[in-house]
């Protein structure tokens, strides 16, 4: 369940963020402070994770604070769906 | 004689307890700053800097964010006669030691004698001035600035100032940027205040709204400059803020009756496609007088998918306007009359391209879309020029030069760059072209290589010269460029580096390293990063990278590849 969840976010990323629909972003990979994705396109993150998993990102929680790295974003996903 | 001193003492003696500046942070209650309060706590700034031996004409660097001490800093260096300017932040995808060499730029040309910063930042910037800045007598801490009973204005120095003084300077983004302070004096700001108020028929019933930067133009002077010496509320939110919850600035506008926004094109595009409705329950628009498109190219398409999405909110499409302009003339130079939709019109593409001529597009020969900036604002006046300076006629496309009463005074310590911006006669090259017809002006593009990105200008070679510094990639066969991106209304940002392997694998790993590297050393987000083989990047015949050779085999193979 985790790693399908990371796979999808992987692919978003490197798809539509990345625009290199080959590369795959490390599930540890940081993604915020090391500068993968810019805050353009955290939004498009946030809209994704909503539409796909059903789970909202508050705007005020899109930073590398509540999440930098794939993993940690399939984390608060999976503990929201149990909510 | 009028300085910017004696408008703030106006306000204090007359209207005190006039809302002048709301700053909005989410989950805070609004905070609305009163002209006392703005002059009370900028007089104790002002207090520290005289203590501190900072002295009138001296420069202030000011590397704050979004709030209060932003606010009061800034008037306060004012008051004491100081010359403020704003640094941006460091923000947390930008690397320490690229900040810091930004840092010795700025200080290497503005030789401020004062920096006001955070505690967190205390540190930090205390390292830099040991470093690098010599001219520094004192850091400002945020926290500890004392408070002073009274205002004095008397006592102030900035009362003693010149109109014709420089007042404060406006850097653009970007160690190239940095070099040049765009120093404007009171009476050019003034003067501008008075142009571009009756352009857009400002009265003080007109309420601001702003989520844009303070150290680029557009948000220092039509978004903090003018409404607080025009005695117009501005409610201020942070770009930070804003680029994760786009939907609070149509909230704003909403709940507090707005009336002005200015919006670089992209934000259309980005509205348009990142707000939900659920965000924008009870939200009504009708208040929301104007729009003004501005500091990137125009974009018609912008406007229309920003009103479909939002007309359904009481948006009227007569709100979306236009405008032109740039730090060395205050700000604008062009406003469209808001009365009227901006004009739009259909140019043949051959003739634009190989004529240089903006002729109506006819029959069904490939057109290109363009929307006027508007006219001239009353005290400017604009011409199009040839390579040597000649007057071209209606439509022929040549560079932008202009003339008007507030104009820079200078570019900070820099006469050599200052002379050159000017032809005889005091005609400043804005390095825009351009054509006009009726008096409307169009503008075309840029002379020099020049990406706007977000509405946020990046020199080509500051970003190529941060991939060659990428391990694996050939020094000197970097390119970097703008390609417009119709859905985001805006440039994106590609590079194509030159690697010594065809190893595909090689290729995406080092153009991972390249994203990384160019964004955390110069806070610009890449689109497309292209790692290419031996000989692919095109070069002049005197051995220069040519970008627009490369640019064009680059599209040329990503269409190919769609």
């Amino acid at each position: 369940m985790s790693e399908e969840m990371q796979k999808q976010l992987s692919d978003f990323i490197a798809a539509k963020i990345l625009k290199q629909p080959k590369r795959v972003i490390q599930p540890a990979e940081a993604l915020i402070s090391g500068g993968v994705i810019d805050s353009f396109s955290l939004v498009d993150l946030a809209l994704f994770v909503e539409d796909t998993f059903g789970v909202r990102i508050a705007d005020s929680e899109l930073n590398a604070n509540t999440f930098d790295s794939i993993e940690q974003l399939s984390n608060l996903i999976i503990a929201r769906q149990k909510k | 004689m009028t300085t910017f001193v004696d408008t703030l003492k106006t306000f204090y003696e007359t209207e005190p307890d006039r809302p002048s500046v709301t700053l909005q942070h989410p989950g805070q209650p609004d905070f609305t700053i009163t002209y006392r309060e703005l002059i009370e706590r900028a007089n104790d700034y002002a207090a520290a800097y005289a203590r501190a031996g900072i002295k009138p004409g001296d420069v202030v660097i000011l590397i704050l964010q979004h709030g209060r001490d932003l606010v009061y800093s800034f008037w306060g260096a004012v008051l004491h006669g100081a010359i403020p300017s704003m640094m941006p932040f460091l923000t947390e995808k930008l690397s320490p030691e690229r900040y810091r060499s930004d840092l010795t730029t700025l200080f290497t040309h503005s030789r401020p004698t004062g920096i006001v910063t955070y505690p967190e930042f205390e540190t930090d910037v205390k390292t830099m001035v040991t470093e690098s800045g010599h001219t520094v007598r004192d850091v400002f801490v945020t926290d500890r600035i004392e408070k002073q009973e009274t205002v004095d204005f008397a006592s102030l120095s900035g009362m003693k100032r010149d109109e014709g003084e420089t007042v404060l300077l406006q850097h653009s983004s970007g160690s190239t940027g940095l070099q040049k302070g765009v120093a404007l004096s009171h009476r050019a700001i003034f003067n501008h205040l008075d142009a571009y108020g009756e352009a857009i028929r400002l009265t003080r019933d007109d309420v601001i709204v702003s989520w844009l930067p303070l150290y680029h133009d557009m948000g220092l002077i039509a978004c903090f400059i003018l409404p607080i010496l025009r005695g117009v509320h501005v409610i201020q939110m942070s770009p930070f803020d804003w680029v994760r919850a786009p939907y609070r600035m149509l909230q704003t506008i909403s709940s507090y009756h707005g009336t002005l926004t200015w919006l670089p094109n992209f934000a259309y595009n980005f509205c348009a496609q990142r707000i939900r409705d659920r965000d924008l329950e009870g939200v009504n628009l009708s208040s929301w007088r104007a729009s003004i498109n501005t500091s990137e190219p125009v974009k018609f398409k912008s406007h229309q998918v920003f009103y479909e999405r939002f007309k359904g909110f009481g948006l009227r499409l007569e709100t979306l306007q236009t405008s032109y302009g740039m730090a060395e003339n205050t700000f604008a130079v062009t406003q469209n009359d808001l009365d009227k939709l901006p004009c739009v019109e259909e140019i043949d593409r051959e003739s634009y391209i190989t004529d240089k001529i903006a002729r109506p597009a006819h029959d069904d020969r490939p057109s290109i879309q363009m929307m006027s900036c508007g006219q001239p604002i009353s005290n400017t006046s604009i011409r199009v020029v040839d390579d040597q300076g000649h007057d071209l006629p209606e439509r022929h496309v040549g560079e932008i030069v202009l003339k008007s009463n507030c104009m820079l005074n200078e570019y900070y310590n820099r006469p050599d760059i200052t002379k050159q911006a000017f032809l005889p006669g005091g005609w400043y090259k804005s390095g825009d072209y351009g054509y006009v017809v009726n008096n409307e002006v169009f503008v075309a593009g840029r002379k020099k290589d020049l990406i706007i990105v977000g509405g946020k200008n990046v020199y080509p070679q500051d970003l190529e010269a941060l991939a060659c510094e990428v391990s694996g990639v050939h020094p000197g066969r970097t390119v970097a460029f703008g390609l417009f991106d119709e859905d985001e209304g805006t440039e994106e940002v590609v590079i194509i580096a030159e690697v010594e392997t065809d190893d595909e694998s090689e290729h995406e790993r080092i153009a991972g390293d390249i994203r990384k590297h160019v964004t955390k050393n110069s806070a610009i987000a890449l689109r497309h990063v292209r790692v290419v083989g031996p000989g692919w990047v095109l070069k002049t015949s005197s051995g220069k990278v040519a970008r627009a050779a490369n640019k064009e085999k680059f599209i040329k193979e990503l269409a190919a590849s769609q």
